[in-house]
């Protein structure tokens, strides 16, 4: 016979931790950040050191639409979220949906641009350093809203079969923070490549 | 007091001290002693100006860190041996001590102290050694460093030659260094050659410099420090240091075009038709490879392959015959001579003075 | 207050075939089993990883030895140097964590159990694709198979050029696979400690293994995700033709060598951290007395956790940098000593004034203090950089950092193996085994390692697969392979020990050793659900209120 025989007293009044999925979804922003720097510093520090190949200036042209497409996804995922959290689901589906499609377009613009930069002045990821750097890190930052963009569709098609309501508003919070990390993720590369490195 | 009937903290106190007095036999029964013509590999016997004030600062570190560790020993034996519980105690546990802030700050303080010390002393090191200034008329080298041997060049002498270093020693009244210009043709490699100073490693795309000003003649041997592959461990280093004089005749020796003997044709034909001179230079010939190592003066150098093996006939014609019989994963490959071209390169080589 | 007795009627406890067993554990998100689970894992790549370090030993038994080739030479310190980091010490410190955080803070789980397992299973996978190289790594005539090229595969000796065939894809790619299974369970543990506390369990009322399990976790947060970034630069440069690391075209190899040691460095007070949390609830057990300066260790460990960001290039004093940077790095290289050695203090101050028992844990404990502070001194010597010009690459620092590893870690993970084993078995280690262990792996591990320093110092570098006979190295390496055959056989001792002791052991009881935090509060081993109600606890040892009503540490704290 097994006995346990500590006794404890039973009470806990008060006792509020923070939600564990925030804090997880913090942790993977914070490891998906010292990830992201170590891209951005290579990318800095091989400005100008490539020694073939088209630079910079000749051939980036600043995405202004696409960059104003992906940061406003960022409000519309912040309103989706806060209708949840208010139980609106209509609302919450309908900027969710805009939320995606927006992010889709980013994704349509980072596309066209590398096709141009590919097939007009033959760009690629082994063509100099300026290319490997370019392509590693835009690419990182695109797989990211892609895998961002699968998990937004995911919980469209939830939210669409009626599944999502006001008890995974945390949930959706967690994800929307991944987003708006994304979101912030590409302030720091537009500014490193297409502002500081032209 | 018999060994089974005392404490194991009392054991263990007397194995370590025992210990302490053991590896100090140990260490110096197994320090060589160092001849006048050829050297050791110690970086407590320096034989140059850098290599002598590493030697100083790391004897100081040593004394330093030397009295924190009888310090802090000494407290942890003290502790252990006044502190341990006996039978009796069993019951009872010993007064509840939750930590002293003046304890804390004693033990921060102190080390503070000690770490500022300490690196204020090193910072000087670092400097009188790194940005030595380089004075007009030095000794200059281009040291490469290749997958598994080293290229030295004397860019104002004219010099190519590889794997044995020849440099002048240093006078007290007439101070000529040698300042090396470190590059590598493949991967990465470190130049170390304890007793004449630290080492400086050879990184592709980097180029480095170093300095040594030896106060001694004599052979001084290091190796190659930094892993580059299958032969890191055969990629030795000798390093000549001369006299003023026997210097100035090896610069003028290994200025000198290869010599021409005519006994030697037959096998300069083998070595000119067997795309051995697409690797390989014989300056005043029309072979001019420099993937491998300059041979116009092949036989100044003691050794062969890096120091892998002695500059002897037998050795030589291995060598040739198998590189991998002598240094598995050299870059060099067995060019499958028959038995009498295989001798009659070797005499061509054998000629290469 | 209540008492909450569970009592389990012994017929109802019945044994199942072992099919169901094995399905059980493979697929379990108990983090108790997951705990176990790891360190089994790590004890099978101990195995592995000593045996390849009894390769490298008997080859360098003498100059000149051809025990093995160059080729596979080169493989073995390469396997050995990555197994034992990321695939013995990285995972058995995560299963400690795994196992003991959550009990120790009054939880049922962790707070992702899901992640948890896929966390572990990863890990292991990387685990078996390095060593599936030795089948698949070849790729091409002539290749080798396991990867050579140095735990730290330095470019460009990883570029294809100067790796061709797979070898060296296989060392990037599990290590990449396992990094991420690190961050998983990073990212669990850090959400288990802030979210799951009990009732009354503030941050200033955990134990010392979990606060620093907490910072041990951070770290990886931001330690491991370098070199994973590096790493998918590597397979770039590989196989997409970029050119990260190469030299041909303007790349830089220096680079890899800061982003690895921006990893390395870091990485290893990733792994001595859980060690000092070990130390801090072991040695205070068998003092008798709580820890010397709780909120001073919280504090120190969380200062060496910072420092250690800003010191990573003392591993790279020989490559070349000016004398400002060498300065900077020397200074805050030894300014991490002094947190560092503050701890030492504190362990020493938890045992001055107790009554101290020398039970196998507090034996182990008491070799990790000595040689922790030798280790450390050794650092300080190659923190001051023209001394590292002579030392590093050389025997020295293998001397060195194994010191730590073994040393230090090693000793640390014995302690708590001996003084957890009864809570995750019900049974005790057996003592005199336990002895055996100690002082044979002691005698082994100072014949080994204490000589080794020598011939650093007479200037062997290290990674040479034979040396030159004439340089007085050789009867030293002699001595340092006999020292490491007798701490194999001291594994042995360790290994029976832990076999015999689980069939034959004495029954442990919840608290065998009269110690103070929550774990010991529950059966041996604890049920499923940890604690049959979550506790509230009001001070720092909730055990010793209990157990000392009249003068409880919430008096004092």
């Amino acid at each position: 016979m097994s006995v346990v025989t500590t006794s404890f007293p039973n009470t806990a009044p008060g006792w509020q931790l923070p939600s564990r999925g925030k804090v997880a979804m913090a942790g993977l922003i914070i490891a998906e950040s010292a990830i992201f720097t170590i891209f951005v510093v290579a990318y800095l520090f091989y400005l100008g050191k490539s020694l073939t190949g088209p630079a910079p200036r000749e051939v980036l042209e600043t995405p202004i639409f696409y960059t104003i497409c992906l940061l406003s996804s960022s409000l519309t995922i912040h309103f989706a979220a806060k209708f949840l959290a208010r139980g609106i689901k209509f609302a919450f589906l309908g900027f969710w949906l805009l939320t995606i499609a927006l992010g889709g377009l980013f994704l349509y613009g980072t596309a066209q641009e590398w096709h141009r930069l590919i097939y007009e002045h033959g760009l690629t990821i082994s063509t100099n350093l300026f290319g490997t750097t370019y392509y590693s890190l835009v690419g990182l930052h695109g797989f990211h809203v892609t895998a961002g963009l699968v998990m937004l569709l995911t919980v469209a098609v939830l939210g669409l079969c009626g599944h999502i309501g006001i008890k995974q508003s945390g949930h959706i919070e967690a994800l929307s923070m991944y987003w708006h990390f994304v979101d912030a993720v590409w302030v720091v590369v537009f500014t490193v490549v297409y502002v500081l490195g032209r | 007091m018999s060994l089974l009937r005392m404490k194991s903290s009392t054991l263990r106190f007397f194995a370590q001290t025992i210990l302490l007095l053991f590896w100090s036999a140990v260490a110096g029964w197994t320090s060589e002693p160092n001849g006048s013509s050829s050297h050791g590999t110690n970086i407590f016997a320096p034989a140059s100006t850098a290599a002598k004030s590493i030697a100083d600062l790391s004897v100081f570190v040593l004394a330093v860190t030397g009295i924190i560790f009888v310090v802090v020993f000494a407290l942890l034996v003290y502790s252990v041996v006044k502190f341990r519980g006996r039978a009796i105690d069993a019951s009872r546990e010993p007064a509840q001590v939750y930590g002293s802030t003046q304890i804390e700050l004693a033990w921060t303080i102190i080390p503070i102290l000690i770490v500022v010390v300490l690196f204020l002393a090193t910072a000087r090191v670092i400097h009188a050694i790194q940005d030595a200034p380089e004075p007009t008329d030095a000794v200059q080298v281009t040291a490469i460093g290749h997958q598994y041997w080293w290229e030295f060049r004397y860019p104002k002498l004219g010099i190519v030659t590889a794997n044995e270093l020849h440099i002048p020693v240093t006078e007290p009244g007439h101070p000529t260094p040698t300042f090396l210009q470190l590059l590598s043709a493949d991967t990465d490699h470190s130049f170390w050659v304890p007793e004449l100073a630290g080492k400086t490693d050879l990184i592709p795309n980097h180029p480095n410099r170093m300095w040594m000003d030896p106060q001694h003649t004599g052979v001084f041997l290091g190796q190659c420090a930094q892993y580059c592959g299958t032969q890191h461990a055969k990629m030795l280093l000798r390093v000549s240091v001369d006299t003023r004089e026997d210097f100035a005749a090896w610069v003028r020796a290994q200025q000198r075009p290869a010599v021409q003997d005519a006994g030697a044709i037959a096998g300069r034909r083998v070595f000119e038709d067997n795309a051995c001179m697409n690797c390989h230079a014989v300056a005043g010939t029309p072979a001019d490879g420099r993937f491998g190592p300059d041979l116009t003066h092949l036989m100044s150098r003691a050794t062969i392959a890096a120091g892998a093996a002695t500059n002897t006939h037998n050795n030589l014609r291995l060598w040739i015959q198998d590189p991998s019989a002598i240094k598995p994963g050299s870059l060099m490959p067995a060019m499958k001579l028959s038995d009498a071209d295989l001798d009659a390169v070797v005499s061509y080589m054998e000629t290469l003075r | 207050m209540s008492s909450n007795a569970i009592t389990i009627p012994g017929n109802q406890i019945q044994s199942r075939p072992w099919v169901d067993e094995l399905h059980q554990w493979v697929t379990t998100v108990d983090h108790k089993r997951l705990g176990i689970l790891y360190i089994l894992s790590a004890l099978l790549f101990l195995t592995i990883g000593g045996v390849e370090a009894l390769v490298i030993r008997i080859q360098l038994m003498h100059s000149h030895n051809n025990f093995v080739s160059p080729e596979v030479f080169n493989s073995m310190f390469t396997m050995h140097g990555t197994t034992m980091i990321f695939f013995v010490a990285m995972p058995v410190l995560f299963g400690f964590a795994n196992y003991l955080v959550p009990l120790m803070i009054g939880a049922r789980d962790m707070a992702f159990p899901r992640l948890n397992a896929f966390s572990f299973w990863l890990s292991f996978l990387g685990g078996l694709l390095l060593y599936f190289s030795f089948l698949g790594g070849s790729g091409l005539y002539g290749a080798g198979s396991a990867p050579d090229v140095g735990w730290w595969s330095y470019a460009p000796l990883g570029a294809r050029a100067f790796s061709p065939g797979h070898s060296s894809d296989y060392w990037t790619l599990s290590l990449l696979v396992s990094g991420f299974g690190s961050i998983g369970t990073a990212i669990n543990i850090i959400a288990t400690i802030v979210s799951l506390r009990c009732p009354g369990m503030k941050i200033s009322r955990m134990p010392l293994l979990v606060w620093m399990n907490l910072v041990m976790a951070g770290m990886v947060l931001i330690a491991i995700t370098p070199l994973s970034a590096a790493q998918i630069m590597l397979l770039i440069d590989r196989y997409l033709g970029g050119h990260f690391f190469d030299t041909q075209a303007g790349g830089s190899a220096v680079l890899w060598m800061h982003f690895f040691w921006i990893f390395g460095h870091p990485e290893v007070y990733v792994l001595i951290i859980p060690c000092f949390a070990f130390m801090s609830e072991i040695i205070p057990v068998f003092s008798r007395k709580p820890i010397f300066g709780y909120p001073v260790m919280v504090a120190a460990t969380v200062c060496i956790a910072f420092v250690s960001m800003s010191v990573w290039a003392h591993h790279m004093f020989t490559i070349g940098m000016n004398s400002y940077a060498n300065s900077f790095f020397t200074l805050t290289t030894m300014a991490v000593g002094v947190p560092t050695g503050i701890k030492i203090f504190n362990w020493i101050g938890t045992m001055w004034g107790g009554r101290i028992q020398f039970k196998t844990p507090m034996l182990f404990s008491i070799g990790f203090l000595f040689q922790f502070l030798v280790a450390g001194l050794t650092g300080i010597m190659m923190a001051a950089s023209p001394f590292d010009w002579q030392l590093s690459l050389s025997y020295f620092v293998v001397a060195h950092f194994h010191y730590v590893i073994v040393g230090g870690i090693l000793f640390a993970l014995f302690a708590a193996f001996y003084y957890w084993y009864p809570k995750m078995t019900g049974r005790m280690l057996s003592e005199r085994l336990g002895k055996w262990h100690f002082w044979l792996f002691l005698i082994g591990f100072h014949l080994t390692f204490d000589v080794m320093h020598i011939p650093g110092v007479l200037g062997m570098p290290r990674r040479i697969y034979t040396y030159e006979p004439g340089r007085g190295w050789d009867t030293l390496n002699l001595i340092i392979s006999i020292g490491a055959f007798i701490q194999a056989i001291a594994i042995l001792v360790f290994v029976a020990n832990l076999i015999i002791s689980y069939f034959k052991g004495a029954k442990a009881g919840n608290d065998p050793w009269d110690a103070w935090t929550l774990e010991w509060s529950t059966s041996s081993p604890p049920l499923a659900y940890n604690f049959a109600t979550v506790p509230t606890v009001s001070s720092r040892r909730p055990l010793w209120d209990l157990k000392h009503p009249e003068d409880p540490d919430s008096r004092y704290e």
